[in-house]
């Protein structure tokens, strides 16, 4: 050191104590490069799932990053009580609660036309008068496709479209994945054989992913909840909801309120002792006890870009007290990947994108 | 050592926040580049983060009651210096980054659930460009105040093992 050796200090360079320093530094320095995944280039982060869902064709920016097309919509959760005996969470006691939500279609690219959406989904937040609140996100197939974040992302990746041409950049990546993973069974069954409705009022929408309600005694028990239409299906084909143009479930969602406001009863299935909790490509038993928790009235809606979903992330995990996530993989990933595509988009928005990468955000 | 050395509550609430911010830190770092441990994760980073931000309050209560120990007369000038920025850096950045995090779930428009039922109020209106600019300032701060425990680590450890001069056990012993 250049400094005069201060009392009791070893007379020669104390080159051990410096390099024992130094390797307790590095120690940590290593850990907190593992914990960070630097040392991991192959794992599955939100940032990767982000990316490969940003790949789907079409521009997303200012988007979200999965059913990047939608519109929103306010309105009102009345709570029948029922819900009451099976979870504490505040807004199942027997009230009205202020929602506001979002329709949309499966898609990546936010200008996609209506009838290319196989998938649509409503999503709702419910909020409680002491700021808890209930997101969720929900889709009319009734099955989710695969059950683990990894086929998941495998399939996100084969699904990837060439953005020059606007064709997958592997047209046999998705048969090849399909043939791979029997589990895609049901989805693909509802796919096939769902009638196609030209309405967002018409369809059925499902959590999908299992939750646990917990009472006040703290017994938990699994559910899955849905949202069930009121308004009869009027099934066309295809080809005639091309026909309609790129826009009509927008447009019809915003005649149909124009005459009055549209109901859907919210309804919770328990699982039976053996059903799978864990994994959303299996459906429960039809005859499953439901529980009807309320009616969600949808009263008006917004175009996304001024209305008030825009800058709501509907992350499925934030959830009242008495709701708690089941370790279903698919829905645990889902809470970091929407927040990664909700960082993106707002840091689009705000004109920052820069700012939606590094500094562990979005990586 | 000449002067008083740090009381035994000062001693409790330094070690304990050390331990607890390595915590946090690893935490941290871990969860944002994990799809699957996410959401356990972050449901420890958020009750402890409001506790490091009421213990962060204790401490600079603390300090400012009750002071520090002088450095060693001997001790050259700019580590003089380096010794007081780095702790200057390191209260400031203990107060910002719990506020940071309350400050972007308000201005991304989420219930700052603490602990499930315990929901804090926002401090800010939800907009898209405060979001960005509060979550990369939590995110790069962080990285920023692992860099600056790193370098007190080294420096505390150098007193220990090579000056020998009572600035380590002033911390340890509170002589």
């Amino acid at each position: 050191m250049p400094e005069t050796p201060p009392r009791g200090a070893p007379p020669s360079f104390p080159l051990g104590r410096l390099t024992a320093i130094g390797a307790v530094l590095a120690t940590l320095g290593a850990g907190f490069a593992y914990a960070g995944g630097w040392l991991s280039p192959g794992r599955i982060t939100p940032g990767r799932i982000v990316d490969a869902l940003s790949e789907r064709g079409g521009d997303p920016t200012g988007h979200r990053r999965n059913h990047a097309k939608g519109i929103c919509f306010t309105g009102r959760f009345e709570a029948s009580g029922e819900g009451a005996r099976l979870s504490t969470a505040p807004m199942l006691a027997a009230g009205r609660y202020p929602v506001v939500g979002r329709f949309a279609i499966g898609t990546g690219d936010p200008v996609a036309p209506d009838a290319s959406g196989r998938v649509r989904s409503m999503a709702i937040r419910i909020a409680a008068p002491d700021g808890q609140e209930w997101r969720t996100g929900m889709n009319n197939m009734p099955v989710f496709p695969v059950a683990t974040l990894e086929a998941f992302y495998e399939l996100t990746l084969a699904s990837r479209v060439d953005p020059a041409t606007g064709t997958p950049r592997d047209p046999q990546a998705v048969p090849r994945f399909v043939a791979a993973h029997p589990e895609m069974r049901a989805f693909l069954g509802w796919a096939g054989s769902a009638p196609w409705t030209p309405s967002y009022a018409e369809e059925d929408y499902h959590a999908l992913n299992a939750f646990f309600f917990v009472d006040a005694a703290g017994a938990r028990r699994a559910v899955r909840w849905a949202v069930l239409g009121t308004v009869p299906p009027e099934p066309r084909s295809p080809a005639e909801l091309q026909a309609l143009g790129p826009d009509f479930l927008g447009r019809d969602l915003v005649a149909r309120l124009g005459q009055g406001p549209l109901r859907w009863r919210m309804v919770a299935q328990l699982a039976g002792p053996d059903d799978p909790v864990d994994d959303p490509t299996r459906a429960w038993p039809a005859e499953r006890e439901q529980v009807t928790l309320g009616t969600l009235v949808v009263e008006q809606a917004q175009p996304e870009a001024s209305g008030p979903c825009r800058d709501v992330n509907y992350d499925p995990l934030v959830l009242p007290a008495g709701i708690e996530p089941s370790r279903d993989p698919i829905l645990l990933a889902r809470s970091p990947a929407y927040a990664a595509s909700y960082l993106r988009r707002q840091a689009e928005l705000g004109q920052v994108p820069a700012l939606a990468r590094g500094a562990g955000a979005g990586r | 050592m000449s002067g008083r050395g740090f009381s035994p509550l000062q001693r409790g609430v330094h070690w304990l926040m050390a331990v607890l911010i390595l915590a946090m830190l690893f935490i941290g770092v871990a969860m944002v580049a994990s799809a699957s441990s996410y959401v356990p994760l972050v449901a420890i980073h958020r009750p402890l983060g409001l506790a490091l931000l009421l213990l962060v309050v204790l401490r600079i209560g603390l300090r400012w009651r009750r002071g520090a120990p002088p450095l060693p007369v001997d001790l050259p000038a700019w580590q003089k210096a380096a010794a007081h920025a780095s702790h200057l850096a390191l209260y400031a950045l203990m107060l910002a980054m719990p506020l940071l995090g309350w400050a972007m779930l308000s201005a991304a428009g989420y219930p700052v659930v603490v602990v499930p039922g315990f929901v804090l109020p926002p401090i800010l209106p939800v907009s898209p460009l405060l979001y960005a600019l509060l979550r990369a300032a939590h995110g790069w701060l962080g990285y920023l105040l692992f860099l600056t425990v790193l370098l007190h680590l080294g420096a505390a450890l150098f007193h220990a093992l090579v000056r020998r001069d009572g600035v380590f056990s002033a911390m340890v012993r509170g002589r």
